[in-house]
């Protein structure tokens, strides 16, 4: 079963910095002379107050277009993304279809203006509303908006609708808390503090989740809503979410279902059957819109019709005439983001909705589940993995935590130094968990329903192999990783005020931590 | 086995054939794969069957499919267009389109810093190149907007000031004004942030500086200044309205539009403490408002930099002496490291824009910035003069301002509705229609001119307009 490892090689342009090339008077870019004559320009200059104009120029790069072009196409090739093998937990790495990328690149998509009079916008605003249509078909919910710009705006525009829910009915001040878990992603807890509210955090239990108990005993009338996932991120539902939902209705809040982890369980599930009042599926996770190293991204929203009349606006509607944009209406809560959404992920959303189907879509479910209990089987197998919560005996769904901390209390080697390895293989690091960890060097894989056996086979291969290196040869892994772009960080400047540097200026400025070549720096 | 489709494998699903599905079932140890989903309750399934439209399964069918709907619409590639307002048209280099469709950065997440080092270092080199352009040391990585930019801004000066008022300018872009209200809380909510706005000169179009000062006082966290504002002024003030709000202990918080920093000052410069603004106009289709972003800047100080919501890319060292890498700074204080006590949140927002942003602020340079910010400034000032020239047409403020002004059409008898339909007959989007927005500016709309407007478009507008107005 074991592959044999590929000899990979990242590639190592030693690239500089962008402000360390080019030369004086280059340029990369000429853009249209209203007049060149320097009369004319000196009286165009004249338009803006004196105290306004810039005397002197930004110290920006003067490359000429190759060698920017050059540039940041070695940046390309010094980052691996999804060239390996990338079974990043609860991202949900599926495939980006290429085709998608072409049909929003068209002028039709990339070109249009929001404010243009939708007469002119029937395209887009038919994709966003069949887009409306298929998710409400997956969920059970009756509108959806797409104007959060990632999950995590998704939450924070529910936060906001339960605050406009809640002042409609003159109990915003009382009603102060939102109830999460602690398996709850950080932007569910953060959004809600953000949007003015206290955060209850409920702690697992020995079943993976907290008790329906637990629950009740915060329960009050001061809970506006609850924030939570199903299954999470280490492949537990939560068999009482019905219970769940009702005991938080009976004292008056809101439930949202934090949809991140759907890869596993659509087409067999539906939000609005299990009572939530709003959901989010992230168009850039299950519906294979690209990553883009984050964003831009969309965080669909979807409510029941009881809760739409506080969504912001614009909506897109459909009449006889055709499709229209509505304001939000009396009741709604302000706007999260500027505009209707992210409409090219939300064309990628649909054509990937439709080349997929009703079929396809519960194929990859099933794809999902299937590969991610074929990952464990083999995973267990490995000397020091363990799986979190190892007495819980019913299958886990497309994801499973592992720890790997009996690994390290053997060898001293700790789950970050095997991520740093694992990337000399062309296999990019695994996502660890959210803070705070559950369990002990943790690592979460998804293999969702993309990669091949054989793709799945040789990432666990290749942590085999490390696990393995971890005993014989420590060092070899604690100092990786040896075939990538740059060795192992040193993060020990990264939370110095003294030694960050978010810019090229401030790190001019500051004194470099270790003799370098800076001496070329201008 | 109850697999639901079996009659073809499907393209992106490698382990979609019949085979790879048994074997890997007889490795697991069960028989049908129902058994993998025990762990959800009968009474949790779906009621019934999902009806979703028939999959389309070639690629041509799909593509046709999207296409044909694609193509009602009309777009600013086919139709002149006047339309800005917190998206604009400006040109896009082929190159910027080139770099971002690279699947390596497309397709990205978190690696190690080693496996992100270029797109990390690309990231850096956003940073860097904007806060040349802003005079500011200490970028984050972008957020979703420039109302959320400006939201979170109005937050951090919140949390430094420990006061819970900021000034706004009431003529502030709707959408963004409504954005920065959501941010600022509910006013029932403790720890909610008061949103009061100032006036502007309805004769220069610059800020009610008297009225500004009246309502400035020891509660104020934050004043929030646009430049140019969202009716396309450049404030002649700023460095004074900034003093007023240093005098106060506020902080001085600064919207600008990154294209006009080649010819308009740095807002460091007149003492802006936060710096907000679009990232769209470097090197960003509008993408039906997709293509939105915004970015936050500020010194490098610690009392700043420990109040980003965002996460920042440091350049930083490796094990190797002389080798450096990129990593995340103060993650610790971010909602991926402290949930609910970090700073507000954040998480994917536009960081792939921010590759676009790069690519673009290095082609431009130090004089693609001036020769872009002379040629808006003459053709926007040109455009306005000639509009201004037609019957019953005004401009209330001809001068002073960038990109964007402001079009009276009072004295025609005709609504801006109604003009703009007529122009979409021509073929041109007419400015937006600021009517019900900005009553007080009557029968108004904001254009936009930017250099993809030549003076022959300039010449078609205002000879549509004569007809229209006819």
């Amino acid at each position: 079963m074991t592959s044999q490892l590929r000899r990979y090689h990242a590639a190592v342009w030693d690239e500089p910095i962008v402000m360390e090339l080019g030369a004086p008077g280059r340029r990369g870019l000429m853009v249209p002379y209203a007049d060149p004559d320097p009369e004319a320009v000196r009286q165009t200059w004249e338009l803006v107050p004196v105290s306004m104009r810039r005397q002197q120029p930004p110290a920006l790069p003067e490359l000429s277009e190759p060698e920017v072009q050059r540039h940041y196409l070695h940046l390309s090739q010094q980052t691996l993304g999804m060239m390996g093998i990338n079974l990043f937990g609860t991202c949900t790495m599926k495939y980006n279809p290429p085709v998608s990328e072409a049909l929003v690149g068209q002028e039709a998509v990339r070109d249009l203006h929001p404010y243009q009079d939708e007469r002119t916008l029937q395209g887009a605003l038919e994709v966003v509303h069949r887009l409306d249509l298929v998710l409400r078909e997956l969920s059970g919910m009756d509108q959806f908006v797409f104007q959060p710009g990632g999950g995590a705006d998704a939450a924070y525009l529910h936060a906001c609708l339960t605050r406009a829910w809640h002042q409609d009915r003159g109990e915003l001040s009382q009603r102060t808390e939102i109830i999460t878990t602690a398996q709850a992603h950080p932007c569910n807890p953060a959004t809600a503090a953000a949007a003015g509210f206290t955060v209850i955090t409920l702690p697992l239990e020995d079943d993976g989740y907290p008790s329906l108990d637990a629950l009740r005993s915060v329960l009050s009338r001061r809970t506006a809503a609850l924030m939570i996932n199903n299954p999470d991120d280490m492949g537990i539902y939560n068999p009482h979410i019905k219970e769940w939902v009702q005991a938080v209705h009976e004292v008056g809040g809101l439930c949202f279902y934090d949809h991140a982890n759907f890869n596993g369980v659509m087409g067999r599930v539906r939000a609005a059957e299990l009572g939530f009042d709003a959901c989010m599926f992230m168009l850039h996770k299950t519906f294979g819109a690209p990553k883009a190293g984050g964003g831009p991204a969309v965080g669909a929203y979807g409510c029941t019709a009881e809760l739409a009349p506080y969504l912001p606006g614009p909506l897109v509607r459909r009449d006889e005439t055709g499709y229209h944009l509505e304001d939000g209406g009396p009741q709604a809560a302000g706007r999260v983001r500027e505009f209707w959404g992210n409409v090219p992920q939300v064309v990628q959303a649909y054509t990937w909705t439709r080349s997929m189907g009703a079929d396809g879509i519960k194929q990859a479910a099933d794809l999902s589940v299937i590969a991610n209990n074929y990952m464990e089987k083999r995973l267990l197998a490995i000397p020091g993995v363990t799986k979190a919560y190892p007495d819980l005996e019913a299958p886990r769904l497309e994801m499973t935590r592992y720890s790997l901390a009996d690994l390290t209390e053997e060898t001293g080697v700790t789950v970050v130094d095997i991520q740093n390895r694992v990337v000399d293989f062309g296999v990019d690091a695994f996502w660890l968990s959210h803070e705070p960890w559950v369990v002990p060097e943790p690592f979460t894989p998804e293999a969702g329903e993309m990669w091949s056996r054989e793709d799945i086979d040789y990432w666990i291969d290749v942590l085999a192999h490390v696990c393995e290196e971890a005993r014989t040869d420590p060092q070899l892994v604690k100092t990786a990783p040896h075939h990538q772009v740059v060795h192992q960080i040193d993060p020990s400047s990264l939370d110095d005020p003294d030694r960050w540097a978010t810019t090229w200026r401030a790190h001019l400025r500051k004194p470099p931590s270790t003799p370098s070549d800076d001496s070329k720096d201008h | 086995m109850s697999s639901s489709r079996g009659t073809f494998a499907h393209p992106y699903m490698a382990n979609s054939t019949p085979a790879a599905v048994q074997q890997m079932l007889e490795e697991i140890g069960i028989s049908d794969v129902e058994d993998l989903f025990v762990q959800i309750p009968g009474d949790h399934r779906l009621s019934r069957e999902l009806k979703l439209e028939p999959a389309l399964s070639s690629e041509y069918e799909l593509r046709r499919h999207v296409s044909e709907i694609l193509a009602k619409n009309a777009s600013c590639a086919d139709h002149l267009n006047f339309l800005g307002a917190g998206c604009w048209q400006h040109y896009v280099p082929a190159l910027c389109d080139q770099i971002i469709a690279r699947t390596e950065f497309a397709t990205s997440v978190w690696g190690t810093a080693a496996s992100d080092h270029g797109r990390n270092q690309a990231w850096f080199e956003f940073a860097s190149q904007l806060g040349e352009l802003v005079g500011m040391d200490f970028v984050g990585l972008p957020v979703y907007s420039w109302g959320c930019a400006a939201g979170s801004a109005l937050r951090m000066a919140s949390r430094m000031t420990s006061r819970s008022r900021v000034l706004v300018p009431r003529a502030t872009d709707p959408e963004r004004l409504s954005v920065i209200r959501g941010y600022c809380g509910a006013e029932a909510q403790a720890g909610s942030i008061e949103v009061v706005t100032f006036e502007h000169d309805p004769q220069t179009g610059q800020a009610d500086v008297a009225d500004l000062r009246a309502k400035l006082d020891a509660d104020v966290a934050a004043v929030y200044l646009e430049v140019p504002s969202y009716l396309g002024v450049v404030e002649g003030q700023a460095e004074l309205i900034t003093a007023f709000a240093h005098e106060y202990g506020a902080q001085a918080v600064v919207g600008v539009d990154p294209i006009s920093l080649g010819v308009l000052a740095p807002p460091s410069h007149y003492g802006a403490d936060i710096v907000v603004g679009p990232t769209q106009p470097l090197g960003v289709h509008m993408n039906c408002g997709g293509g939105v972003g915004g970015f936050i800047a500020t010194r490098d100080e610690e009392s700043y930099a420990r109040q980003f919501p965002t996460l920042q890319v440091s350049i930083c060292d490796t094990i190797v002496p002389g080798e450096r890498t990129f990593g995340m700074t103060l993650f610790e204080q971010s909602s991926y490291g402290s949930r609910e006590n970090g700073r507000d949140w954040t998480g994917n927002s536009v960081y792939l824009w921010a590759i676009a942003n790069a690519v673009y602020m290095s082609m431009m340079g130090p004089s693609g910035f001036l020769d872009i910010g002379t040629t808006i400034l003459r053709r926007s000032h040109d455009a306005a003069q000639q509009l201004a020239k037609i019957q019953g047409v005004s401009v209330p403020w001809a001068t002073g301002f960038f990109k964007e002004f402001v079009v009276n059409f009072d004295g025609t008898g005709k609504s801006v509705r109604q003009i703009n339909e007529a122009l979409l007959e021509l073929g041109i989007f007419g400015g937006k229609d600021l009517t019900q927005e900005q009553p007080e500016l009557g029968n108004s709309a904001l254009y936009c001119v930017t250099e993809v407007h030549s003076p022959e478009d300039i010449d078609r507008l205002t000879d549509a307009l004569r007809k229209v107005l006819a």
